[in-house]
C-alpha cells in the first residue's frame, strides 16, 4: 500500500538565483527515494537545479482558521511601507 | 463572517481555495471526484499507448512514446497529490478505481489496433484533453489549477508528436495513408464523447460552474474542439467521418452530426471494448508491485532503526 510510505512535500529551485518553490508532493519509503522520485516526477524537462524534500508531517503551518488574528500585528503598521512618507517631488533618487 | 460566507466570497473574488481552507462538504467531494477521475484517466491512459512501446517502428518513435507514457504517469501523480490536499488517501483512491467505484475517461476503453492509433491519440485524444484542461488552469481549487498548468505545458508535446507521426505516415505508402484514415474513423466519435454528456443531461455542470471548478460547459468545449480540428484534418489530408460536418457561417461554427450517446453510456457503465482488461491490468500491476512497496518500507525501517541505535 503506497499509503504506508510517508508523504513528502517537494521544493524545486528552478535556476540559480531563485528560491526553492513548493511544487507538489509524493510518497516515498525514505528520504533518498523521495529525492529520486522528486527528480523523476517534477524535473523531467530541466525544471530544476536543486530539490528539497521534507516529510509533510514535519512541516508546521499557520492555521487558515486563525489567519486574520495571526497576521493582524502587521495590519496596522502602515509606517513600515515607503509610501507612508511624503517626500517633495524635487528631491531626487528617493 | 461565517465560514460559508468567507468561502463564497473567495470564489466570487476569483481567488483560489487553498488546502485546509474551510469548504462545504459538497465542494470537497466534487473536487475529490473530479481530480480522482482525472488522475485515474492519466494512469489508465498509459495502457493503450503502452501497448505499442515494444513495437514502435524506430528507436526515435520508441523514445518519444516512452517519454509520453512516462508523462501520463507523472500527470496522474500530480493529480493524486492534489487530491491528497483535500484529505483523500492515495491508496484508497487506487482501490476505488480497481473496485470500479470511481471512473476514468471512457476514451481509454477503446483498443489501439495499429501504430497509427498512437498518432491519432496524440492528435485527437490529447487535443480534446487540452481543450478540456486549459480552462481548468483557472479552476477555483488552487492545487488542482496548479497541477493543470504543469500538465497543459506537457500535453502540447503529446499533441505535436502525434500530429507529426501522422504527417510522416501520410507521406508514406497508400497502405500507411489508409491506416491513418482508418484510425481517424475509429477515434473521431469517441474523442467527441470525451467532453461528457450534452449540457442538458450533465448532472454536475451547473454546480461546478457556480463554484468556478469548471469554466465552460461540455457542449461549448466540444464545439471549440471541432472548430480547431477541422483545419488540422484538412492539412493532414484525412476525412473526419461525419457527413453532416460543415461550416455554418451564420453560427460562425461547424455543425456536426449527432453523437451516439447510447454507446457512450455503455462504455461509461463498463461495457466498452476494453473496460475489463484495463482495470484487470491496473489491478495486476498494483498487486504485483505490493512486494516492492513492502520491501522498500522494511528497508527504510531497518535503516532508521540502525541509525537510532548508533546514535
Amino acid at each position: 500500500m503506497s499509503s504506508d510510505w510517508p508523504l513528502y512535500e517537494v521544493f524545486v529551485r528552478g535556476k540559480r538565483g531563485l528560491n526553492h518553490v513548493h511544487v507538489g508532493s509524493l510518497h516515498a519509503a525514505d528520504d533518498e527515494m523521495a529525492l529520486h522520485h522528486a527528480r523523476d516526477l517534477y524535473t523531467r524537462r530541466n525544471e530544476g537545479v536543486s530539490i528539497w524534500v521534507v516529510k509533510a508531517a514535519d512541516i508546521t503551518a499557520s492555521s487558515p482558521d486563525e489567519k486574520d488574528p495571526f497576521f493582524a500585528p502587521s495590519g496596522d503598521k502602515v509606517y513600515r511601507h515607503p509610501t507612508f512618507y511624503d517626500i517633495p517631488d524635487n528631491v531626487p533618487h528617493m | 463572517m461565517s465560514l460559508e460566507l468567507k468561502f463564497e466570497e473567495t470564489i466570487a473574488h476569483d481567488q483560489r481555495i487553498e488546502p485546509r481552507d474551510w469548504v462545504p462538504d459538497a465542494y470537497r467531494s466534487t473536487m475529490v471526484r473530479m481530480i480522482a477521475q482525472h488522475a485515474h484517466s492519466e494512469i489508465i491512459g498509459m495502457q493503450p499507448e503502452g501497448n505499442w512501446i515494444t513495437r514502435a517502428p524506430s528507436l526515435r518513435r520508441k523514445a518519444i512514446l516512452l517519454a509520453k507514457v512516462q508523462d501520463e504517469a507523472g500527470h496522474g501523480l500530480y493529480l493524486y497529490s492534489a487530491a491528497e490536499t483535500l484529505g483523500a488517501d492515495r491508496g484508497e483512491l487506487t482501490e476505488k478505481l480497481i473496485a470500479g467505484k470511481q471512473k476514468y475517461s471512457s476514451i481509454f476503453n477503446y483498443p489501439t489496433l495499429t501504430f497509427a492509433d498512437v498518432g491519432v491519440i496524440g492528435w485527437l485524444v490529447d487535443g480534446a484533453a487540452i481543450c478540456n484542461q486549459v480552462p481548468l488552469c483557472r479552476s477555483s481549487y488552487g492545487p488542482y489549477a496548479r497541477a493543470m498548468i504543469r500538465i497543459c505545458k506537457e500535453e502540447s508535446f503529446h499533441q505535436r508528436q502525434g500530429y507529426e507521426l501522422l504527417m510522416t505516415m501520410m507521406r508514406g505508402t497508400p497502405e500507411q495513408r489508409e491506416m491513418v484514415q482508418e484510425a481517424v474513423n475509429r477515434w473521431w466519435w469517441p474523442s467527441l464523447m470525451m467532453f461528457g454528456p450534452p449540457d442538458a443531461d450533465s448532472s454536475h455542470t451547473a454546480q461546478s460552474m457556480a463554484w468556478k471548478v469548471k469554466r465552460h460547459t461540455n457542449d461549448e468545449l466540444r464545439q471549440r474542439f471541432v472548430d480547431m480540428t477541422v483545419p488540422q484534418a484538412e492539412a493532414l489530408g484525412v476525412t473526419l467521418p461525419d457527413p453532416e460536418l460543415k461550416w455554418n457561417a451564420a453560427r460562425g461554427h461547424h455543425d456536426f452530426g449527432e453523437i451516439d450517446w447510447a454507446e457512450f453510456k455503455q462504455v461509461v457503465s463498463g461495457n466498452g471494448p476494453c473496460n475489463a482488461q484495463r482495470v484487470a491490468h491496473r489491478k495486476a500491476a498494483h498487486d504485483d508491485g505490493a512486494w516492492v512497496r513492502e520491501a522498500a518500507a522494511a528497508h527504510a525501517r531497518k535503516i532508521d532503526e540502525r541509525q537510532r541505535s548508533a546514535a
